[in-house]
């Protein structure tokens, strides 16, 4: 496939460090575009403010770039209004889970036809390198500065807690899992979250030695401690400390919002 | 008793607002509940199904706002409705909607405030916020009804002038009128004026989401109809994209704020009463100029000369009307439920040539005529 | 020179006096081609305490939409009527419950006593009506709309299946103010 067609090459360079993760996650969702053969004209995509917010600027669709945390409640309206364009929400990890985390899970529970992937870096890295929901306790960033005194969130978890059809994760080393999961995401209705583990070495990897400081470091890191959901389940919670655990952890055929919603449409005018 | 014309209806304001909204094509509404505008959003929960629009009831009143902007930009004319405290929290992406030239409407069905405040009761506390509530420079359209009957027309001017310029337009209204059941003739769809977005007839290429044109309001392409173009709240240039040059943010912030500044004729809309020989001048708008018309009628059968100015658009500001009347007359009353936020407009628009006597209520209560009245005896 | 009638009913939550007041209101604009506004108290208030209903009825322009000067005030409660007898006038007329107000506040106003509540219990065996029958006491003392206004605009409001039962109460009402008249007058 031709990356190029899909990209507005008028806007590079782009704005992502060298060695982020995001650009991974970017071609992962070209592909999976390119191998649906889904129209350009037909896809919008939204994204709310952040390094993943810049998303949106690159491609070659119909684009919106929201305000911080907000993008799925400009998706939900947008998806409602003409829903033959497919949506897709690319966010981060502070704007889907901190300032956007209400709109995530209740865009779960609602169930709308939207495929949310959310680049989880563990860090705000547009700001600078502030500490975000899913940076982990004790680890460093500039909010920080003496380990972080908050617990994670598990946004895979989050997702399948409040009702998502679809939630799996990858890891932007594991990219051939991670097309085929946002491909099963695109293809499932109702509301869907991949969340790919992003590395952002210009804050987090800085600030935290063990994953290493560069691009490539970063990625070796998610290499070396990835874990198989089916072989998470055999092992303890004290063996899993530190690990990324990926895989499917919901694929659900259940009614999505339009479904119900064209149900209130059809009581509606039977009264 | 008469036989009952089937389009003359008792009709409560929010519920007004509501038909109104279907009378303008309003095809999508998201909201939060909230008192005193919930019969908005639950009138239109029964009606939209009905003609296979969207009501959807969000998670909070900031996920209400940035729906109505999707949206709208999905092609939908969208409407939210709220009170102040939602009305606080929407400023965030009203801010986007101005910014990215987003038509939809916002209702703020006014009560009093800060915070909690006052929920059940009336206030006019809201008329600053609905003019700098979002962070930024910028112009903006806000319009204002006294009754149930302008609730009905306003709101379908609000769904007009955001279409034809582009931008979020704010229905402010109040307790008192939006809880307020009174007369009013239905007119027939087919008297009413509806004015849609400007669509573009270029091709994809040549198409400039925010270009500069005479109208200073670039056609607006919804998503889907084959031109890809980027919408974002950063500052942009022509082609939608983020731009920090500083010449291409002035003429883009300007062309923002011209659009509705250069154009307030179209906008500004006043109404007199008894201004033809008048010494004192009252200037009202909202539930406090019935007040104002009723102290009005008693001063006047006691052989006071007063005459009021009631705002029925409240931004753009009515700046020239006002400074115009002032010159007729010695003195100027202001009421309102709030601390003076128009009466200081006043003052400025007429640089403070005559006295300014304002009237404030922030207790929830309405301003009574007699109240008025008694300001209009002092002193004459 | 037009004329402007200012009804307030006034009780606790729940007693439906916000139905008398859109059918009163309905009357007057839709069957007598008159002019009216209603409007109500609105949150805590509506559900318990003292809780009122405003119509105002015109031939002409209804400018200020609250009560200011009351031709008719209606009080099923004590509460509400200590609380909302402040802007009768002089020559208005306090109509209450005779059961619910032993109190009545001292003014120049008539009063009219009727046991509205109990009337709805005894006579017409269903306590809820009771806001019919005040609304043909009303009627019948003010005469500021027609009595077959009235049955008109009932007969729109209520619930389908009880127009029955309301056009009774409403006629108990009449009465119970007819015999008042002819009592006191």
């Amino acid at each position: 496939m031709d990356y190029l067609n899909y990209l507005r090459q008028d806007k590079m360079p782009h704005i992502w460090c060298d060695g982020c993760g995001h650009g991974i996650i970017l071609k992962s969702i070209l592909r999976v575009v390119d191998q649906l053969g889904w129209e350009k004209n037909n896809i919008a995509l939204v994204s709310g403010i952040g390094c993943s917010g810049r998303t949106p600027g690159y491609v070659d669709f119909n684009t919106l770039h929201t305000t911080h945390g907000r993008a799925i409640s400009f998706a939900t309206g947008l998806k409602l209004a003409n829903p033959k364009l497919h949506v897709i929400v690319v966010s981060g990890d502070g704007d889907a889970t901190a300032i956007g985390g209400n709109h995530f899970i209740h865009a779960a529970r609602r169930n709308l036809d939207i495929n949310l992937i959310v680049f989880n870096n563990n860090i705000y890295g547009m700001t600078g390198g502030q500490c975000s929901p899913t940076t982990k306790t004790t680890k460093k960033a500039t909010t920080t500065p003496y380990g972080n005194p908050d617990s994670a969130f598990d946004i895979s978890k989050l997702a399948e807690a409040a009702g998502a059809s679809y939630v799996a994760r990858s890891t932007t080393y594991h990219v051939a899992k991670l097309d085929k999961y946002i491909k099963d995401s695109f293809l499932t209705k109702g509301f869907s979250v991949v969340e790919a583990y992003s590395s952002c070495p210009t804050s987090y990897g800085k600030m935290n030695k063990e994953t290493g400081k560069t691009g490539l470091q970063m990625l070796m890191y998610q290499k070396d401690n990835t874990v198989p959901l089916q072989k998470a389940q055999k092992m303890t919670q004290a063996q899993l400390e530190g690990k990324f655990i990926t895989g499917v952890f919901v694929e659900k055929d259940k009614p999505d919002y339009t479904e119900n919603y064209a149900k209130v449409i059809q009581t509606a005018k039977q009264q | 008793m008469i036989i009952p014309n089937k389009n003359i209806k008792m009709m409560q304001g929010n519920i007004a607002c509501a038909e109104a909204a279907l009378a303008a094509g309003c095809n999508f509404f998201a909201g939060y509940p909230i008192t005193p505008s919930s019969e908005i959003a639950e009138v239109l929960s029964k009606k939209l199904p009905i003609i296979g629009g969207n009501f959807i009831q969000m998670e909070d009143e900031i996920a209400a706002m940035g729906a109505v902007i999707g949206a709208s930009l999905g092609g939908a004319k969208s409407l939210t409705a709220t009170s102040g405290p939602g009305f606080s929290l929407k400023q965030e992406n009203i801010g986007f909607a101005i910014m990215a030239e987003t038509p939809t409407v916002i209702v703020n069905v006014q009560r009093g405030g800060p915070s909690t405040g006052l929920p059940t009761l009336s206030a006019q506390a809201d008329v600053m916020q609905s003019r700098w509530g979002t962070h930024g420079d910028h112009s903006i359209i806000v319009i204002c009804p006294s009754s149930v009957e302008e609730t009905y027309y306003m709101t379908i001017k609000a769904f007009n002038l955001s279409e034809k310029y582009r931008t979020p337009v704010i229905l402010l209204t109040d307790e008192i009128i939006g809880h307020l059941t009174e007369k009013i003739e239905i007119p027939d769809s087919s008297k009413l004026e509806i004015i849609n977005r400007i669509k573009p007839d270029m091709n994809q290429k040549e198409y400039l989401p925010y270009k500069i044109t005479d109208s200073l309001v670039p056609p607006m392409a919804n998503f889907g109809e084959g031109y890809r173009y980027h919408v974002t709240g950063l500052a942009h240039d022509e082609t939608g994209f983020p731009t920090n040059d500083p010449e291409k943010t002035t003429e883009m912030l300007m062309r923002l704020y011209n659009k509705i500044e250069k154009h307030r004729d179209d906008i500004v809309e006043v109404e007199e009463y008894n201004t033809d020989d008048m010494d004192t001048l009252i200037i009202a708008y909202g539930s406090t100029s019935r007040s104002a018309k009723r102290a009005i009628v008693n001063a006047t059968k006691e052989g006071y000369k007063v005459g009021l100015l009631s705002l029925k658009t409240i931004w753009p500001f009515a700046e020239k009307e006002i400074e115009n009347m002032a010159k007729k007359v010695d003195r100027i009353i202001v009421p309102e439920m709030n601390l003076g936020q128009i009466a200081h407009e006043v003052e400025w628009a007429t640089r403070r040539a005559k006295p300014i006597i304002k009237i404030n209520h922030i207790n929830g209560e309405p301003i009574t005529p007699n109240e008025i009245l008694a300001y209009i005896k002092q002193g004459k | 020179m037009s004329f402007r009638y200012e009804i307030r009913l006034s009780g606790s939550g729940g007693q439906g006096l916000i139905l008398v007041g859109k059918v009163l209101a309905e009357a007057a604009a839709i069957y007598e081609g008159l002019n009216a506004t209603q409007s109500q108290s609105y949150g805590p208030e509506a559900r318990g305490g003292a809780s009122r209903s405003e119509v105002i009825i015109s031939d002409g322009d209804i400018d200020y939409p609250k009560a200011e000067n009351i031709d008719v005030l209606l009080a099923l409660t004590q509460e509400a009527c200590e609380k909302y007898v402040t802007e009768l006038k002089d020559d208005g007329v306090l109509i209450v419950d005779s059961q619910m107000v032993k109190n009545i506040p001292e003014g120049k106003f008539q009063v009219v006593k009727i046991p509205i509540i109990q009337s709805a219990s005894e006579r017409l065996g269903k306590f809820i009506v009771a806001n019919i029958i005040a609304l043909g006491v009303i009627v019948k003392i003010s005469e500021v709309v027609s009595i077959e206004a009235v049955k008109h605009a009932i007969k729109s409001r209520v619930p389908k299946g009880t127009e029955e039962i309301n056009i009774k109460a409403f006629n108990e009402g009449i009465t119970l103010a007819a015999t008042w008249q002819n009592e006191n007058l």
